[in-house]
């Protein structure tokens, strides 16, 4: 565009544009070394049992049999894979109508009030640490589980119900901003053609926002998979597919974190344990190429 | 347009080289930190008929990890020239950062032959053993169990799943409901081997809580619940069972009736020099033994009329 004079002095203008320049550069290099290198990391050590034989692949991703102490150790890692995806869509089913009605309400139906009450509450559960969280689960969640149902109060129901309610302000918050921008004409055309609120409502407004809101779902649930803290203290963490919603079971999460302190590593079982890790970034990747096709969908 | 996209994709891969690169020479950096750390122990060990100094670091066991951080504090107070680290980690990364001189302290509370096998094993031979402290575990169960004592079988029935309900063994008619430790854990792997006697299998349906404190709260609060804690943990809220017929007290582990114990370890790798050395030392004395010790729940070490080897072989002193 502009037209470079053959001799410059460099102006300071220059040099200020060219440190900005450089400067940026190396933030987003540093970013992209991070990543590149945690991913070399994880996968290196996950994969490290299935290139020495010593785990095979059949045996991690179909065992049923987790007992990487026993005398001949076996690492099916089926029961946390599968828990981790029960107590994800069981939360996710749970938490979405409840937070797209919540995003309705403030948008639709009581914008004038409703937004102003409901936004703080729902920054601040999304700003509670989870291990308060887990602890209010144990304590209300779990006995009321235990004297309503059968069984022990610990399980899949128990997290996936601390889990919902992790991921509420999530999902109502995307859903939320997503119902804000939707055109106004939309609305006002549908009002023009006598339908009532809940008819908008219905046929006009969920339907178009529909991508949007599963960009929130979908969201809540990448922060419900990858939640460790709060499900392990509900769930009960024995390494076994449940029989029962009110059965203990465990997670991708909360099997990490209560074996990696105590294992050497390098050993079989921490090895393992990496595996599992990479098997849970390997479902990040996943949520966000989700989302990012959402997106896409939602743009045209 | 496509100059901008091949730029990035060698952006990208120029930025990968790098990161590989700097993985690779992950080892050898810490491998160059951790010498000039031992270096300025060795250094100081000339000084220190005159005055210790030096800094310390060491990381494991989180059971353990209190103990050692309030002895450190003392330790500090009249040593000023030293700075002592503790971090947690668990056991099993004590023993890995001290194996690869990472940390100048692992603290365990299992023996390192225990954690350390199979390929690893040879790491464990360069690794000097302390045992600065004793923790006892007891079974505990639900206040409403109704039972005061079990027999080692009965505990291994219950344990393996061959008896499910409380009134065969002589208490009340209530599902018994087994709170376990996760299979790695310390605490676990010392009632197996000094209650139990064997291994045993998770079951269905068994929880597994890795915090003493959230264990004691799960049996306190679940009815027909079975688990262990170590004494410093035993309060009302729980039902302290005897073991065979010995009550799991202090004096009991002392005289070596009452056998769930272990050892708590602090590692060294190679005999420890200067102010390690003079830590360690300070550790077994009777000023900290009878203090600290007793004072955090343990039970002192020196005190013990009976030790063990790796083997679980039990001798009297």
């Amino acid at each position: 565009m502009s037209v470079k004079p053959k001799k410059t002095k460099l102006e300071k203008h220059h040099i200020e544009d060219f440190i900005g320049r450089s400067y940026m550069s190396l933030c987003v290099l540093l970013l992209i070394v991070i990543i590149v290198s945690m991913v070399y990391f994880v996968a290196s050590k996950g994969l490290a049992n299935f290139f020495s034989g010593r785990v095979s692949l059949s045996e991690f991703f179909g065992g049923t049999k987790w007992a990487p102490d026993a005398d001949t150790p076996s690492y099916g890692a089926l029961p946390f894979i599968s828990g981790s995806f029960l107590v994800t869509l069981l939360a996710a089913l749970i938490a979405s109508p409840l937070s797209i009605c919540a995003a309705l309400f403030m948008t639709e139906i009581v914008p004038s009030w409703g937004k102003k009450l409901l936004q703080p509450v729902i920054e601040l559960l999304s700003g509670i640490p989870s291990v308060v969280y887990g602890f209010v689960g144990l304590s209300v969640i779990v006995p009321f589980l235990r004297d309503t149902f059968p069984g022990q109060g610990i399980g899949v129901a128990a997290g996936a119900l601390v889990l919902s309610v992790m991921i509420l302000p999530t999902i109502t918050s995307v859903a939320a901003d997503a119902l804000a921008a939707l055109p106004q004409n939309l609305k006002e055309s549908s009002f023009a053609l006598g339908a009532t609120r809940w008819q908008t409502i219905s046929r006009v407004i969920l339907p178009t926002t529909f991508p949007a809101i599963m960009t929130g779902v979908v969201l809540g649930m990448a922060r419900a998979f990858g939640e460790a803290l709060a499900v392990q203290m509900v769930i009960g963490n024995a390494p076994f597919v449940p029989k029962s919603l009110f059965e203990s079971a465990s997670t991708l999460t909360s099997v990490i974190t209560l074996g990696m302190g105590n294992t050497t590593m390098g050993s079989t079982h921490n090895n393992a344990l990496w595996s599992m890790a990479l098997v849970l970034m390997l479902m990040t990747f996943l949520f966000v190429l989700v989302v990012r096709m959402l997106e896409r969908r939602n743009k045209i | 347009m496509q100059f901008k996209k091949k730029s990035w994709i060698m952006a990208l891969a120029l930025t990968s080289v790098v990161a590989l690169s700097a993985c690779g020479n992950n080892g050898g950096n810490n491998a160059a930190t951790n010498n000039a750390g031992n270096n300025t122990a060795a250094n100081n060990t000339q000084n220190s008929s005159a005055e210790l100094s030096g800094s310390i670091l060491a990381s494991g066991s989180t059971a353990l990890q209190p103990l050692v951080e309030q002895v450190a504090e003392r330790f500090m107070e009249t040593n000023t020239g030293v700075d002592i680290q503790v971090q947690g980690g668990g056991s099993g990364t004590g023993l890995t950062q001290v194996a690869e001189k990472q940390v100048d302290i692992g603290n365990s509370d299992v023996f390192a032959e225990e954690k350390l096998k199979d390929d690893d094993a040879e790491k464990a031979a360069s690794l000097v053993d302390h045992q600065v402290a004793v923790v006892a575990i007891a079974a505990v169960s639900h206040p409403d169990a109704g039972v005061d004592s079990l027999t080692k079988q009965q505990l291994v029935d219950i344990f393996t799943g061959k008896i499910k309900n409380w009134s065969e063994v002589g208490g009340a008619d209530q599902a018994i409901q087994i709170i376990n430790r996760p299979a790695s854990s310390g605490t676990r792997a010392t009632f197996e081997s000094f209650a139990l006697g064997t291994k045993t299998e998770d079951m269905q349906g068994s929880i597994q809580e890795d915090s003493s404190g959230t264990v004691k709260k799960m049996i306190g609060e679940t009815p027909g619940a079975i688990g262990y804690l170590a004494l410093s943990y035993l309060d009302d809220s729980v039902k302290t069972l005897n073991y065979d017929g010995v009550e799991p007290s202090v004096d009991n582990v002392i005289s070596g009736d009452y056998p769930v114990w272990a050892y708590q370890h602090m590692y060294t790798n190679g005999e420890p020099t200067g102010a390690l050395k003079a830590f360690l030392d300070y550790f077994l004395t009777d000023e900290v033994q009878t203090t600290d010790v007793v004072e955090l729940g343990y039970i002192p070490a020196s005190q013990m009329q009976v030790s063990r080897d790796v083997e679980g072989n039990v001798t009297t002193k």
